[in-house]
C-alpha cells in the first residue's frame, strides 16, 4: 500500500533548467542566520538568480557547497509553500558544517538539488498521523508540518512527539510553542534530562508513544532523528499496532554525488540519495537489526 | 478514617490502571490506610534518603524524579504522570527513597501506607504474587527506558 506508492513516486531531481551540469551548484545568498542552539544554526537563502528558485517536497535535501571548503547534504527545513526562500538547519559537526554554521548574511554558497524522495504525505491522507522527531530530526519534518497545517482537514488526529537531550537542544523553540497552542494537534516534548526550570516530560521519545492518541491500524508515522532513535521509535510504533508499511524513517548516510551514481550512501539494497532518504520501516527493519551497516 | 471514606478510597484505588485485575477485597485491605492528596507545583512528594513509608498512585498531574548532589543542582531524570505508580523503595530494603519527587503540575495522588501494603502482600501470598506481577513490568519498562536513555538516542 503506502510503501509501493511511495517507491513509484518520481520526484524531480530539480536540476537547473536548460543544460546545466548536474554537479554544478547554483549560487544562493545567505539572507539571515538564526542561532538555534549552541551548535546549530538556521540559514535562510535566496537564489542569486531568480530562475534558480527551487521547488521541493518535505523530506528532500540539497547538496550545499561552501566554496573552498566542500559540499554536504543538508535537509530542507523551510516551507514548501514558500519556495522563494530556501531554509537549511545545520549542526556544526564537521569541516563543511562548521563552515556553513559560521556564514554571515550576504555570504554566497552553492546549492544543487533538491534530491531524494520525501515524506509520502498523500499516502497519509484520511489517516491519523504521528510525527516523531529526535534532536535535529525536527528540521527535515518541519516542511510537512507546514503542509499538514495547510491541509489539516485532510488528516485525522495529529500527534507530534519531539525529544531532545536537554531543553537547550530543542530547535525552533518559539515556533514549537505556537504549535502547543493549536487545538487541532497534540504536541508532546520530552528531554533526556532537565533542570528545575523545565516543566515538561523527561524520558526518551519512545515513552510517549504508548499514551499518544491515535488509532494505530489507521495511522501513518513519520520519524526522523538519529538512527538508534528511529529504530526504537519504529519498534514502539509497531508494537502499538501501526502497520510497518505506514511507518516512514528518514535515513542519513554520507552523500557524495546525490544522484545515485557513486554508491557512497548505499544502505543495504538502497542508495539513500536516490531511493530515500525517506524509506518504509517494512524495508528497513531487517537492516536496523544489524550492527554497523 | 470512617469505613465509608476508606471504602471510597479503595474504590478509587481500584480505578487506577495499576490495580486493574487485582483482587478487590485485598486492595481494600491494602488501602485501609490510604490517603487522597493534592500537591501544588513545586511541592515535594518524597525526599531522597528519607524513609519510604508510602507509595503513590498518580491520578492527575505530573511528578519529576530528581537526583542531585551537593556540587550540582537537581536534575530531572524521569517524569511520572496520570495513571502511573510512583515508588518501589518501600518494597526494597532499606526502605528509603533513592530520589526526590516534586510536583511540576498540580498533582492528585493516592498515597498508600507502606507498612499496611507490605503486611497485605506477606499475609496473602497469592495477592502478593499478583501485585508483584503488576509491578515487575513497570520496573522492567523503566529499566528498558533507562537503557535507551543511556544510548543518547536524541543526540546522535
Amino acid at each position: 500500500m503506502a510503501a509501493e506508492s511511495h517507491l513509484r513516486t518520481s520526484h524531480s531531481h530539480g536540476m537547473a533548467s536548460g543544460a546545466a551540469h548536474p554537479y554544478a551548484p547554483r549560487p544562493f545568498v545567505v539572507r539571515a542566520r538564526t542561532q538555534e542552539t549552541p551548535d546549530t544554526v538556521t540559514l535562510r537563502l535566496l537564489p542569486r538568480e531568480a530562475r534558480d528558485r527551487l521547488s521541493f517536497h518535505g523530506g528532500q535535501f540539497n547538496m550545499v557547497y561552501v566554496f573552498g571548503v566542500g559540499e554536504c547534504a543538508i535537509s530542507i527545513s523551510g516551507d514548501p509553500g514558500h519556495p522563494e526562500e530556501l531554509v537549511h538547519t545545520v549542526r556544526a559537526v564537521g569541516k563543511v558544517t562548521n563552515a556553513l554554521a559560521a556564514l554571515a548574511p550576504d555570504a554566497v554558497v552553492g546549492v544543487r538539488g533538491p534530491y531524494g524522495r520525501g515524506w509520502p504525505l498523500d499516502s497519509a491522507k484520511g489517516r491519523d498521523l504521528v510525527i516523531v522527531a529526535g534532536g535535529l530530526g525536527l528540521p527535515p519534518l518541519r516542511p510537512i508540518l507546514y503542509e499538514i497545517f495547510r491541509q489539516r482537514e485532510a488528516f485525522g488526529r495529529v500527534e507530534i512527539i519531539y525529544g531532545a537531550r536537554t531543553p537547550k537542544d530543542l530547535v525552533f523553540y518559539e515556533e514549537v510553542q505556537t504549535w502547543r497552542h493549536r487545538t487541532d494537534l497534540n504536541l508532546q516534548t520530552t528531554v533526556d534530562a532537565a533542570g528545575r526550570d523545565w516543566y515538561g516530560d523527561v524520558g526518551v521519545v519512545t515513552t510517549r508513544i504508548p499514551d499518544a492518541r491515535f488509532d494505530a491500524p489507521n495511522t501513518s508515522a513519520f520519524v526522523c532523528g538519529p538512527e538508534i532513535m528511529m529504530k526504537f521509535t519504529a519498534q514502539a510504533l509497531a508494537q502499538r499496532g501501526v502497520p510497518s508499511d505506514a511507518i516512514w524513517l528518514s535515513m542519513e548516510r554520507n552523500m557524495k554525488c546525490a544522484l545515485g551514481f557513486c554508491g557512497h550512501c548505499q544502505y543495504g539494497p538502497s542508495f539513500v540519495c536516490r531511493d530515500g532518504p525517506v524509506l518504509p520501516y517494512r524495508t528497513l527493519a531487517p537492516l536496523l537489526a544489524l550492527k554497523e551497516v | 478514617m470512617s469505613a465509608s471514606a476508606s471504602e471510597a478510597i479503595g474504590d478509587r484505588v481500584l480505578s487506577h490502571p495499576f490495580f486493574v485485575g487485582i483482587d478487590p477485597t485485598l486492595v481494600h485491605a491494602m488501602a485501609s490506610k490510604a490517603e487522597l492528596r493534592t500537591y501544588e507545583v513545586g511541592e515535594m512528594l518524597v525526599r531522597e534518603g528519607k524513609p519510604a513509608e508510602e507509595f503513590f498512585l498518580v491520578f492527575e498531574g505530573k511528578v519529576a524524579l530528581e537526583v542531585g548532589a551537593s556540587d550540582r543542582a537537581g536534575i530531572t531524570v524521569e517524569t511520572i504522570g496520570r495513571g502511573e505508580i510512583l515508588g518501589w523503595s518501600w518494597l526494597v530494603s532499606p526502605h528509603r527513597w533513592r530520589f526526590d519527587a516534586r510536583a511540576i503540575k498540580p498533582t492528585s495522588v493516592i498515597a498508600i501506607n507502606a507498612a499496611s501494603a507490605r503486611y497485605a502482600l506477606a499475609a496473602h501470598p497469592a495477592f502478593g504474587y499478583q501485585f508483584l506481577m503488576k509491578l515487575l513490568p513497570v520496573i522492567a519498562e523503566r529499566l528498558e527506558n533507562t537503557r535507551v536513555q543511556l544510548l543518547d538516542i536524541h543526540g546522535g
